[in-house]
Order: C-alpha cells, then sequence, then structure tokens
C-alpha cells in the first residue's frame, strides 16, 4: 500500500502566499456553514419586526417580513455550499466518464462521446438549466423533491461537465501515447486497470482543478437560478436570500444589510476558491510558478551585486 | 553600407588577422540562483581565433550550454553571470566589453556580431510567416537602409549559399523539412555577416545523412566568408573530425584544452579518454566494444 | 521454427490525409527475419524509416496491415489469455527513460506488476525478495524499490525498464534504440549490461537503433531499413566493413569518424573557387 501511495506528495500543491490566503477564506466560510446555523436562531421566525438595521440583538438585522439576516445567511452558506459541492461532484464524475474514457479508448467511441459533449457545450448554459428546472419542478409524482436544492444541484452537474470533459480528454489523449502507458499494455494490464492505476493519478491534480472550479460554477448557477425564481423553495440558499432581497426591493429601501452579506459570502468564495485553484494549477504547468521565481532570483542576486553583467534575455 | 567595397575590404581585414583573436572569455563564471545555488559554470577562460572551429564537448549538464548563453548575454532566469569578462575583438580594430552592453547596443551586438544555432532552432520559425518574409524582417530591424530590393536579393543569396532552393522563399516553415529549416535558420544566423556563430548541438535533432550534409555545408561557409564558430555538442568523434581545437568540459570547468588531433591522440586527462572510449570505433577491432562481448 | 520469434511478410500502412484525400505511407513493406535465443538482431535505419513500427507491431502495440508475428512458429494474432501468454514471452525496452516510467508510482510498482500480473500464485513476500533479485541483476539493487522515477538519473531509469522487461520471465526483448537518449558515458554500461543478461539469460534481443557503430559490435546479425523496406542483411561485420546497398554506404560515410580528422576541411577546401586559404 505504501508503495501506491508514494505518488501523492509530488501532486500536492506547494505552499504559498495564493494557496494559504485561498485555503483560509475557503476554511472561514464552509465553518460558518456549519457551525454558525447550530447556535443562530431561527432563520424562519418571522415574529421580529421588519427592516431592523444590524443590532446586538440581531447581527445583521432583519428582512422585510422580520428573518433574522444572520441566521438566514448562516443556514444559506451551507444551503450554497451543500448545491455547489453536490453539482461540482456530479460535474465532475460525468467529466471524467466522458473525458476520459472519450481520450483514453478514442475511436468510434471518442467520436460518440464527443459529440455529446460538444451539443451540451453549445448549448447555452443558463438558458438550459431554466428550462430544465422549470420542466422537472413541473413534473407530477416528484413531491417534495420537485424543488430540492439537491435536485437543483444534480440540474446543475448535468448542464455543467462538458468544458472540463473536453480538457480532460485533451489531457487522457496525451497520457494515453505515453511511453510508461505503451509499457503497462506490454507488461499485460489491462485497459481499466490502465486508466484507474496509471492515468487517473497523474490527472488528479487537473480533475482538482476541475473540481474546484465546478464548485464555482455551481453556487453561481444556484445563485442565478434562486434569482430568477427557479432556485429551491424550501431550502434557504444565498441565492434564495438575494431572490427575497430583490423582490422585497431591499435596494430601493436601502436596506443593505439584506443583500450585501450574501453577495459578499458569494464573493468571497468564489475568490478563494480561485486562489486554490491557481495553486493547482502551478502543479498541473509548474512553469507558472517557476517563471517569475527565476526571475525575481535573478534580479535579486544581481541587486545583490553577484552579478557582473545586467540581467538576462530580455535585458 | 552594403556595396562591394567595403565587402572587399572587410574581407581584406578578415585575411589580415585571421588567427588572431575574435573572442576572449575570461574566467566566466555562471550561478543559477536557485536554493542551493548551482555553480553551472565555474571560472572559463577561452579563446576564440578569427575563422576557426571551436568545439567544446561535454554530457548534459557540464554547463556548455549555459557558457555558450552567457558569451552572447542570452541567460535566462535564473542565471546569473557572477564573474568573468567577454570581449569581442572586431575586425575593425575595437574591442567591444560584452559585459557592460545593455539594450541597444546589445540587441545590436547579437546577431551583427555574434549569431546563434540551437538545437531546436528550426522549430523557433514563426509558423504562420512565410521564409521571405522572415529573412526580411532580420533586415528590417537591423538594416533599414537597406531597399526591398536589396533585401530579397540578400535573402535569395542567403539560401543558396545553405543549400535551399531559393525559390523556396515564398515556402512555410511546415512545408519544409527538419534539416531545410535548420538550413534556414543557419541562412538568417548569416545574415548579418557574422564574425562568430555560436552552435549549439545545430544538428542532433536530424538523422545522420541530413546531418552530414548539414555540417559539410557549414564547413564551406566557413571557408567562403571566414567566420569563426563555437560548436556545441556531445558527439566527440564529430568534432574531432570538424574541429580545429577542443575544449573538454565537465561540471563547469575547461578541463582539457588543445588541437583536434592532441585531443584524439593525446588526451591528458582521465575523463577525456572516458568520453572518447564511449564511442565504439565503427571499423575497429569487432566485439573490442562490447566487455566480453558476442564472439 | 521452434524456439524463435519469426516476423512472416509483415507491411504496415498508415493513412495520412492530404487535403481531402487520403494517401498511404507504407511504413513497413514486407519484412520478413526470425530472431533466436543467444542472439542479436540490430534494425538498423534512420527516423521514419519504420523500424520502431516494426518494434510495435511485435510488442503487441499495433496490429500489421498484412503478415504476421509467429512465436515458436505458431501464428500469434490472438487476444485475452493467450495473448498474456505471449507477452509473458516478448518484452520491450522503450527509448526515453524519463517517460517510460510512471512519475506517480514508486520503482517496486513498475517491476512488481508484471510479476504479478505474469505469475499470481506468488506470495507478496516473494513478489518482493524476486523484485529485489531483479534490480540486483541490473546493478541497482533493493535500496531502489522504494524510489521514485524522478529520484532516478537516466542510466538507472533505463535499468529499471530493463528490470521490469525480465520480470515476466521473457525470452525475446525488443530493445527500441535503448541509450539513445541516455548521455555517452553511460551508454556503454547499460549496453554491456544488455549484452551480459543476454548471454546469461539466453534472451533473444532485436537492438534497434540508428548507430552504425553500436549496432555492429553489440549484434549478430544487421538489417539495414530504409522507407520501410530491408534493404540490406547479414552479419554484422559483413554490413558494416563492406556494406553493397547505396543506402548502407551512405549511411556508412555519413557516420562522425574521428579517424577521419581534419579530412572534411581539407575536401572543402580543395573545392573552393579560389584556391585554399593559408593559415
Amino acid at each position: 500500500m505504501a508503495d501506491r501511495l508514494a505518488g501523492i506528495r509530488y501532486l500536492l500543491p506547494r505552499w504559498s502566499g495564493k494557496l494559504g490566503t485561498g485555503l483560509i477564506m475557503v476554511g472561514l466560510i464552509i465553518a460558518f456553514g456549519l457551525v454558525a446555523p447550530l447556535f443562530a436562531a431561527d432563520p424562519r421566525d418571522s415574529s421580529n419586526k421588519g427592516l431592523l438595521p444590524p443590532s446586538g440583538s440581531h447581527l445583521l438585522g432583519t428582512t422585510k417580513l422580520g428573518y433574522d439576516v444572520f441566521s438566514q445567511l448562516a443556514t444559506g452558506t451551507r444551503g450554497s455550499l451543500y448545491v455547489g459541492l453536490l453539482g461540482g461532484i456530479s460535474a465532475m464524475l460525468l467529466a471524467i466518464l466522458f473525458g476520459i474514457l472519450a481520450g483514453y479508448f478514442g475511436g468510434w467511441l471518442d467520436e460518440i462521446l464527443m459529440l455529446i459533449t460538444n451539443i451540451m457545450l453549445v448549448i447555452p448554459g443558463l438558458p438550459l438549466v431554466m428550462v430544465i428546472a422549470a420542466y422537472v419542478q413541473n413534473t407530477e409524482g416528484l413531491g417534495e423533491f420537485a424543488r430540492s436544492s439537491t435536485l437543483v444541484a444534480l440540474i446543475l452537474g448535468v448542464t455543467g461537465w462538458a468544458g472540463s470533459a473536453v480538457v480532460l480528454r485533451a489531457q487522457a489523449r496525451s497520457l494515453r501515447t505515453r511511453e510508461y502507458v505503451a509499457a503497462a499494455r506490454v507488461a499485460g494490464e489491462h485497459g481499466l486497470r490502465i486508466i484507474f492505476v496509471e492515468i487517473l493519478p497523474n490527472l488528479v491534480p487537473l480533475i482538482a482543478a476541475q473540481l474546484i472550479f465546478g464548485v464555482m460554477a455551481a453556487v453561481l448557477g444556484e445563485a442565478g437560478l434562486s434569482y430568477l425564481g427557479l432556485g429551491p423553495t424550501n431550502s434557504i440558499t444565498l441565492g434564495t436570500m438575494l431572490n427575497d432581497a430583490q423582490t422585497g426591493q431591499a435596494v430601493g429601501s436601502r436596506a443593505w444589510w439584506w443583500f450585501v452579506p450574501p453577495g459578499a459570502v458569494i464573493a468571497l468564495l468564489g475568490t478563494g476558491l480561485a486562489l486554490v485553484n491557481f495553486a493547482i494549477d502551478e502543479i498541473v504547468n509548474p512553469k507558472l510558478r517557476l517563471a517569475p521565481q527565476a526571475a525575481r532570483r535573478q534580479r535579486r542576486a544581481t541587486k545583490a551585486g553577484r552579478g557582473v553583467a545586467g540581467g538576462g534575455a530580455f535585458a | 553600407m552594403s556595396g562591394t567595397p567595403l565587402r572587399q575590404a572587410q574581407d581584406e581585414a578578415l585575411r589580415r588577422t585571421r588567427g588572431e583573436a575574435v573572442l576572449t572569455a575570461t574566467n566566466v563564471s555562471i550561478t543559477y540562483a536557485v536554493e542551493p545555488p548551482v555553480d553551472a559554470v565555474r571560472e572559463v577562460s577561452l579563446t576564440l581565433h578569427r575563422g576557426e572551429i571551436l568545439g567544446l564537448a561535454g554530457e548534459s549538464g557540464c554547463g556548455k550550454t549555459t557558457f555558450a548563453y552567457g558569451v552572447n548575454r542570452l541567460l535566462k532566469a535564473p542565471a546569473v553571470m557572477t564573474s568573468g569578462q567577454v570581449i569581442f575583438h572586431d575586425v575593425d580594430g575595437t574591442d567591444i566589453d560584452v559585459t557592460a552592453l545593455s539594450g541597444e547596443q546589445l540587441r545590436r551586438f547579437r546577431w551583427d556580431k555574434v549569431s546563434m544555432v540551437f538545437q531546436g532552432s528550426m522549430n523557433s520559425l514563426n509558423p504562420v510567416m512565410n521564409v521571405r518574409k522572415q529573412l526580411h524582417d532580420v533586415f528590417t530591424t537591423h538594416r533599414p537602409q537597406m531597399s526591398r530590393g536589396e533585401r530579397e536579393q540578400r535573402s535569395r543569396d542567403l539560401l543558396a549559399l545553405v543549400g535551399v532552393d531559393p525559390g523556396r522563399l515564398a515556402a512555410f516553415p511546415h512545408e519544409l523539412s527538419g534539416g531545410m529549416r535548420q538550413r534556414v535558420m543557419i541562412a538568417m544566423a548569416l545574415a548579418l555577416d557574422p564574425q562568430v556563430m555560436i552552435m549549439d548541438e545545430p544538428t542532433t535533432a536530424l538523422d545522420v545523412l541530413v546531418q552530414r550534409g548539414i555540417i559539410r555545408e557549414l564547413m564551406r561557409l566557413r571557408e567562403r566568408l571566414g567566420f569563426a564558430v563555437i560548436f556545441i555538442t556531445h558527439d566527440l568523434p564529430l568534432l574531432i573530425e570538424i574541429s580545429d581545437r577542443i575544449a573538454i568540459m565537465r561540471d563547469g570547468r575547461i578541463i582539457e584544452q588543445g588541437t583536434a588531433d592532441e585531443i584524439y591522440h593525446n588526451p591528458s586527462q582521465p575523463y577525456t579518454k572516458q568520453l572518447l572510449s564511449s564511442f565504439p570505433s565503427l571499423t575497429g577491432a569487432r566485439g573490442g566494444f562490447v566487455r566480453g562481448g558476442a564472439q | 521454427m521452434s524456439n524463435s520469434l519469426e516476423v512472416r511478410h509483415l507491411c504496415k500502412d498508415f493513412r495520412l490525409r492530404r487535403g481531402v484525400h487520403f494517401d498511404t505511407l507504407h511504413a513497413v513493406a514486407d519484412a520478413n527475419f526470425v530472431l533466436e535465443p543467444g542472439h542479436t538482431v540490430a534494425l538498423v535505419g534512420e527516423s521514419g524509416s519504420g523500424k520502431s513500427t516494426i518494434a510495435r507491431i511485435i510488442a503487441k502495440l499495433e496490429t500489421p496491415t498484412s503478415g504476421e508475428v509467429l512465436l515458436d512458429g505458431a501464428a500469434t494474432n490472438f487476444s485475452g489469455a493467450k495473448l498474456a501468454g505471449y507477452r509473458r514471452q516478448v518484452q520491450m525496452v522503450f527509448q526515453d527513460p524519463f517517460a517510460s516510467l510512471n512519475p506517480f508510482h514508486s520503482i517496486a510498482h513498475h517491476i512488481e506488476r508484471p510479476l504479478r500480473i505474469h505469475h499470481p500464485e506468488l506470495s507478496t513476500a516473494e513478489v518482493r525478495r524476486r523484485a529485489a533479485e531483479l534490480l540486483e541483476k541490473v546493478q541497482l539493487g533493493a535500496a531502489y524499490l522504494e524510489r521514485r522515477p524522478h529520484e532516478l538519473s537516466g542510466g538507472q531509469r533505463q535499468r529499471v525498464a530493463i528490470a521490469r522487461a525480465l520480470a515476466p520471465g521473457a525470452r525475446f526483448i525488443i530493445a527500441d534504440e535503448p541509450v539513445s537518449m541516455l548521455d555517452v558515458s553511460i551508454r556503454v554500461g547499460v549496453l554491456n549490461l544488455l549484452a551480459e543478461l543476454q548471454r546469461s539469460e539466453g534472451l533473444g534481443v532485436l537492438y534497434i537503433t540508428h548507430d552504425l557503430a553500436t549496432a555492429r559490435h553489440f549484434s549478430d546479425e544487421i538489417l539495414v531499413m530504409h522507407r520501410g523496406v530491408i534493404v540490406e542483411r547479414g552479419p554484422a561485420d559483413d554490413v558494416i566493413l563492406n556494406p553493397q546497398h547505396e543506402y548502407t554506404k551512405a549511411l556508412r560515410e555519413a557516420a562522425a569518424d574521428p579517424d577521419r580528422l581534419g579530412r572534411l576541411r581539407d575536401e572543402v577546401r580543395a573545392e573552393q573557387p579560389g584556391g585554399t586559404h593559408e593559415d
């Protein structure tokens, strides 16, 4: 087992300011979503006075209907993270299925899988999600599930995998022609084992990057859907909060405490995930890290008076 | 500038100064500023004489390429030249301190006085421009006073010089074979009549027959134009065949220098002997190379 | 023929797209030769001559357009369990030691997997013991089992690749330019190792190379390939010292030879219209 895990260390991102900042931001938001709902007041308690500005008893004030914004934000963050994670993971699984199978096996399987992928790519994303969401939510017999955040997440996953599949296919195609894959075939390994043991581990950074991208897309997609009124109705997310704020004319009534917090959490989550993604990109493509680092070191060494000739190629 | 009298004067000067130094590197050290720093080139001193082919041999990582880039001030980060001096002795008698050049002077020095051809050169042609445009660009940048007709004439001459049909001026890089593209790169390197050409494994990626053709062409051009060459390769037999002098590099130092004949017949360093013995003789004793090999 | 690996009337065409229509490239045209245990056959040619295509067909990485590969006289166009049996006998060493080992896995993985695939009856401890033994055979030692490819030099990686090829218990090894990407001073070591193993294990080796000199010193028979066709064949010394085909002669002429020191310069000088420059 030890040798099977031997490679993992080289797949981990190098520690950097970007990665640290990103992880802290994402970590704080996740902690907030997990912990805050436990001690916050009931987000559906409408017995408070409406449109109270932030104060000691209501940290972020109340909405028009008297809901406590802080409680709503805590539960909404949890709801959005759930949609993001579920949507991101389902998109990633579909992308792996389509991208890696197409890339590795090639031939007619590649043609068929890529045809489907390309169709998914050219259909404009948000309208498709809207149509599917509207259709599914009106289907008889789904009951509670019809307007749940789980279903919204799955719809976002099913519509959001195509871009990642193209990226993974390209990489799998390139790895397929590597000599170590040919060597594994000559050694007698079978197709699926080659995919999962020889190729997939080397794709982990890329898949992680696509997953993070998928999570971001699902969080934003859910916010968009909810804002348009097509989101989950029986749960609270950052998107439903923004939708409430919009219908309640929060901007008009200058209730900034109502729409700024959910917007800020979405923006911070997106920024944090993007920063983590940069760090992963640097493993996928080491030049992103090495080139600026090298230039810095050369400058430093020259400044320290160790160089006899000015800078290098671009002096 | 492009008139023949000057060309003749240059030729005359070349003949007169043949055998004199054209490039002197003294105590050049180059360090890669990584953690911990790597000393790639350590106090290398080398003199290149006018019109000679100087072979620089060594294995990967010995610093030969870093040294060549350093001489032409083409070091890429994080490489830093930490000591030493490179002087270029121009044919008109002035000395240029290459290490002190910067900006526009440096740009004019490269290509004009010292040009470079490297292993991947053939892949650095711009794929969306034809050969004519890329050759003309050299002149519009470095010889702005040349007319269009002169540029065209010179481009055709250059291609003919390196053994490529001037009709291929309209060709795009992908329409040329690897050997042809490398010849075009040599033509570009020759475009401004440099006095020194630095060639870093210029033929390693090519097939032996093509390689032979290019080497022969290079030797011809050297005789006609009188430039000096620093030829860098790991292929010691090839160097012995074509070089006037050879320097062997190892771990950033030049451990042995001599004429090709001395290096081949009378190497003083064990490493040189080891390098020589790494190349089996094509016609020597059968199986002498494989230790106790097949009968 | 029993106890041999034979290639009979092997052809491989590739369809190349040229604009709207397709051209056919005959990468290999009617190749025939026999590989026997204890013998080395060198396949010499330039890039694009089809020599690597033959290697890939024998290693069952490509299928021939026509013709067949015979193992011990029997046809080998099968799949499944029989293909596994073929792979146990015929193994390959690839050209690029930096690409032929998976950067994610340890050296142990590379050697133990073929052992497990071809000898499922072995216990984990036994597999480990044999892997260590194989590394000893290629002069690396058991300490390398836990290392990862990026910690090894090119020469060490190629030794691992040889150990991997030996792991199933192969009788025939296809070595596709096994030293062309290594530093010159370690090439001899790797070639000598292959030569020693060839003798001690009685292997049949197909040595694919563009280098005439090592082909001569390392093999019993040489086949010269040019544009998919084997243009000349014979005992190693005859082909190199007394080439018959024009292409073999040209190759020989083009090979660098330190004994011709200065000759090229003198030839070129003699061609110059203005006579010779005097130093």
